[in-house]
């Protein structure tokens, strides 16, 4: 039985396309934000005090764009898919718990842990910072990785409530099956957080690169091109793994054009969703790994400091087509294995039709917000990459 | 606490961080601004003196900053965490002023912070002045959309205008409406001009322990000037505002005010309880007002006045709400609760013989669900029972639990109003002395505002107390009750989750802490 209307109304349709697309960008931005994340895992890099206070700068100024992107992520998907946000957020509980728990401990770390009488201790602050960086992207890959490998849940049509799982009473695992349930895709989500994990902290080393004064700074900038280098190595395989997953696994799959949409699973569901659309998909993703092995390359590898922006332009587009591929093609974007009609689609999921007209109206701002950010990110940029001065003088606010 | 259910573990859970975040949010409000000023200043006069006055305050505020920021993520996603049904049921009109806060306003903060906080050398003055004036004005608005996701709350005016029977949920009709109702937009005003009363007193306070140490007299002069001119207009509108909002609160949520003024039997010109001790008791155990307080001084004919614009205006006790009063058109409890259980008969009847193809029964089933039960053509009022369909939840139920406890809701209300005209006090004793030049050499003001500086945040946390305790037993009043709301999962996740943020909270407020006192110990840079 389809628990949810089926949309019948195109231009209805039409919004929830268009806000998919929207989520897909916003999920792009955040994989380019999170070289902040990545970023955090490289302080191992830095030999001395000044070395790792370039590093908690750089990082530190720019932390808050990745908690906006999460922030805004999350409003644009409670206004535009209300039941996504109830399923998933209530049903896998503890992994969005745990993604919540790292951000809160790396927002005040840059703050703090270079202030007098700060409790911890600047150990303490990295470590939280290197937790941020590691649990956070290791979660949130594997939570994207249950977009295609399917969650433990069922939805009760009458009471609206989520059953997620078998367990009812003590302590459940909530969300966190899937990084153990080998099963059901364990292995896949588990490569997509590494992969993600990976993604990140190379784009932090690239960053870090840009960033920082690589004449002032030339031990350093070299120590993190060696991490680079071994990072990739496990992004390959990471990559390798998904790829192998995303084109041999079933997928799941509806009939947009169905009002029941029942969902089935169907071999080679995402390399069809792929080739779809005049291949404009497999094109896309194409291109952004050849930008962002290209990035890898030239300032990872080679002597480039400039690797972060074919790099970062390489991983949205490899997030849009990952977010696309997810949820376009007549694919439910956040399937359960465990009742598979009760998996959401943006047709099943969606906020009514005034709602998405009115946020598509709001949505006219988000060219001038990305204007006024690309505009403080060149202002701020303009005089030049953090120099051994600049972390010393007192008014600017230096960590 | 064993006896605690899962509902209420997730309330305390969410009160932990509300009342957490809500310890920065109006220090930012206030603090954003305040830092313009100074800056605007600094960028006039062109002196140093201005630019270290600015860099000082703006330290303190950065080191509020990130912990307000990364509290507000934990309280938007728990919406979902642990409230999933309520996401579920109102998700399409609550998300969307979540979604045009991150677009409008959030971005619009952290981004300009990155120039206000580090720009110093890396932009012009004049960028950087706007930088600091949007922080401010993107963390107000910020203020603005997250309220009026609250007013919605708080008072869903025509929510079921379009109850969709087919997912059972509410769905937006009017955005314009959304934005403009008055409990929302009075809710606004009243909650950033307490931030920036808040802040005032803290820069006030701190000026205060400046001078009275005899320590950066010249800094901590200045810095009270304007902290005294902000501060006096702020707790002004805040106290006028506050009126506005409690007639709003009286007119839209009765149970909320007569659990604030422990107003049990209403009545035509009612007072206000200027001091006392409610016993909290069953409303069924009271038979007179009086029976309620251990003792009480009162106001003769304040509330109907500030509450109904009114002398002699009837203003309904708690036992109205629960008993009914004929005279004054309110409906009993039971009658509520029985239309409201009608209303959810209808709703699964309508969903059996959907699946069941039962086009007949289906439309029956509507027609039933959407029936008008109440009008007054007059007025042009209507009453369906769809629009009663959260009461049907306390069908059956001990009546008392249709109104928030006396106690907490009077504690909070009182002590919050009282500390407010404490506040006017101080600020207009504070003005006095900067205009005539004595604040430096008056010690008890000095003193007094040292003093004052905690006052402001239990101020600002009893009133969201007043708020949120005084909406209860409801989510979105009168429509959507708590327990309904919350997400079906066992007790011992949510008790796990409490105690990790619990933890976390008190170790990272502490440490906020003593970095914040040692900053101020140390003092501005470059003040005499």
């Amino acid at each position: 039985m389809s628990w949810a209307p089926y949309t019948v109304d195109a231009t209805h349709f039409y919004l929830q396309v268009y806000f998919w697309i929207i989520v897909a960008v916003l999920g792009g931005l955040f994989l380019l934000m999170t070289f902040v994340q990545g970023g955090q895992t490289l302080f191992h890099t830095a030999k001395n005090e000044t070395e790792e206070r370039a590093i908690t700068n750089s990082l530190g100024r720019k932390w808050e764009l990745t908690f906006t992107t999460l922030v805004l992520f999350g409003g644009a998907l409670y206004a535009a898919f209300p039941l996504f946000y109830s399923v998933s957020f209530g049903g896998a509980y503890w992994v969005w718990m745990l993604i919540l728990f790292a951000f809160v401990l790396q927002a005040v770390s840059y703050e703090y842990m270079n202030k007098e009488n700060n409790v911890l201790g600047k150990g303490v602050y990295k470590f939280f910072l290197y937790f941020n960086g590691v649990v956070a992207m290791l979660l949130i890959g594997a939570a994207v990785g249950t977009f295609f490998t399917g969650s433990n849940f069922s939805i009760n049509p009458d009471t609206r409530h989520v059953i997620w799982g078998t367990a009812t009473n003590g302590f459940n695992l909530r969300g966190l099956e899937a990084a153990i349930d080998f099963k059901h895709g364990a292995w896949f989500n588990l490569s997509f957080g590494v992969l993600l994990f990976a993604a990140a902290r190379i784009l932090g080393g690239l960053w870090l690169i840009n960033d920082i004064d690589n004449n002032e700074f030339p031990e350093l900038i070299t120590r993190i091109r060696g991490t680079i280098k071994k990072c990739f190595i496990v992004l390959l395989i990471a990559l390798l793994i998904v790829l192998y997953g995303l084109l041999t696994m079933k997928g799941y799959s509806y009939n947009i054009h169905d009002s029941k949409g029942i969902v089935t699973l169907v071999a080679g569901k995402y390399l069809h969703n792929l080739l779809s659309f005049g291949a404009i998909p497999l094109i896309l993703l194409l291109v952004g790994l050849v930008l962002y092995v290209w990035g890898v390359f030239t300032s990872g590898f080679g002597n480039s400091n400039k690797g972060i922006w074919s790099a970062g332009l390489g991983i949205v587009l490899i997030g849009i087509v990952v977010f696309v591929i997810a949820g376009f093609f007549g694919t439910p974007f956040y399937p359960s294995y465990a009742d598979l009609q009760s998996s959401l689609t943006i047709q099943n999921s969606s906020g009514s039709k005034y709602t998405l007209e009115v946020m598509a109206w709001v949505s006219i701002a988000v060219p001038f917000v990305l204007a006024y950010i690309i505009w403080v990110w060149y202002q701020m940029k303009k005089n030049g990459p953090i120099t051994k001065e600049e972390i010393a003088d007192p008014e600017s606010h230096a960590y | 606490m064993d006896h605690m259910s899962m509902i209420e573990w997730a309330r305390a859970q969410f009160a932990m961080t509300a009342l957490f975040h809500f310890f920065f949010v109006p220090f930012t409000l206030g603090m954003s601004f305040i830092v313009a000023f100074f800056e605007t200043i600094y960028v006039k006069t062109g002196k140093q003196e201005w630019k270290n006055i600015t860099q000082f305050w703006q330290l303190i505020f950065a080191i509020n900053f990130a912990l307000g920021l990364s509290t507000g993520i934990i309280h938007e996603f728990e919406f979902g965490t642990n409230w999933s049904t309520y996401s579920w049921m109102v998700g399409d009109l609550f998300g969307a002023p979540l979604a045009v806060e991150g677009i409008i306003a959030f971005f619009m903060e952290a981004t300009f912070a990155a120039i206000s906080f580090f720009g110093w050398k890396r932009v012009s003055k004049g960028v950087h002045l706007a930088s600091s004036w949007l922080l401010g004005i993107g963390s107000n608005l910020s203020a603005l959309w997250i309220l009026i996701a609250n007013g919605f709350m708080q008072h869903p005016s025509n929510a079921f205008e379009n109850f969709n029977i087919d997912n059972s949920r509410l769905e937006m009709t009017n955005f314009w409406q959304l934005i403009a109702q008055p409990v929302a937009q009075v809710k606004f005003l009243h909650v950033v001009s307490a931030g920036y009363t808040l802040a005032s007193i803290f820069v006030l306070g701190i000026s205060a322990f400046y001078l009275l140490r005899g320590k950066h007299v010249e800094f901590a002069k200045k810095s009270a000037a304007v902290a005294a001119a902000f501060g006096l207009i702020s707790s002004i509108f805040l106290a006028v505002i506050g009126d506005d909002h409690a007639y709003e609160v009286t007119n839209t949520q009765p149970t909320k005010i007569a659990a604030a003024e422990g107003l049990y039997v209403g009545k035509k010109g009612a007072p206000i309880v200027a001091v006392g001790w409610p016993k909290d008791l069953k409303a069924a155990d009271v038979q007179t007002n009086d029976q309620a307080w251990a003792f009480k001084i009162e106001i003769p004919h304040l509330l109907s006045i500030l509450g109904k614009h009114g002398v002699n205006a009837y203003v309904p006790g708690l036992k109205d709400l629960i008993d009914g009063n004929k005279k004054y058109g309110i409906w009993p409890l039971s009658k509520l609760a029985e239309v409201g259980q009608e209303a959810r008969t209808d709703l699964k009847a309508y969903h059996e013989a959907k699946a069941a193809g039962d086009t007949a029964a289906m439309q029956k089933a509507k027609a039933d669900f959407y029936s008008v039960v109440w009008s007054d053509p007059k007025l042009g009022l209507k009453l369906r029972k769809c629009d009663l369909i959260g009461y049907g939840f306390f069908k059956g139920k001990n009546p008392d639990l249709i109104h928030p406890p006396v106690l907490p809701v009077f504690i909070s209300f009182h002590t919050m109003v009282a500390l407010g005209f404490w506040f006017i006090l101080l600020f207009i004793w504070a003005w006095i002395a900067v205009v005539k030049g004595s604040f430096a050499n008056s010690t008890l003001l000095q003193k007094l505002a040292v003093l004052s500086v905690p006052l402001p945040w239990i101020g600002t946390s009893f009133g969201w107390m007043t708020a949120e305790i005084g909406r209860q037993p409801w989510t979105v009043f009168g429509v959507l009750p708590t327990a309904e709301s919350a997400t079906p999962i066992a007790l011992a996740n949510v008790q796990a989750t409490f105690f990790m943020f619990l933890t976390a909270f008190v170790i990272l407020g502490i440490a906020e802490l003593k970095i914040l006192f040692t900053v101020v110990k140390h003092g501005p840079k470059g003040a005499h």
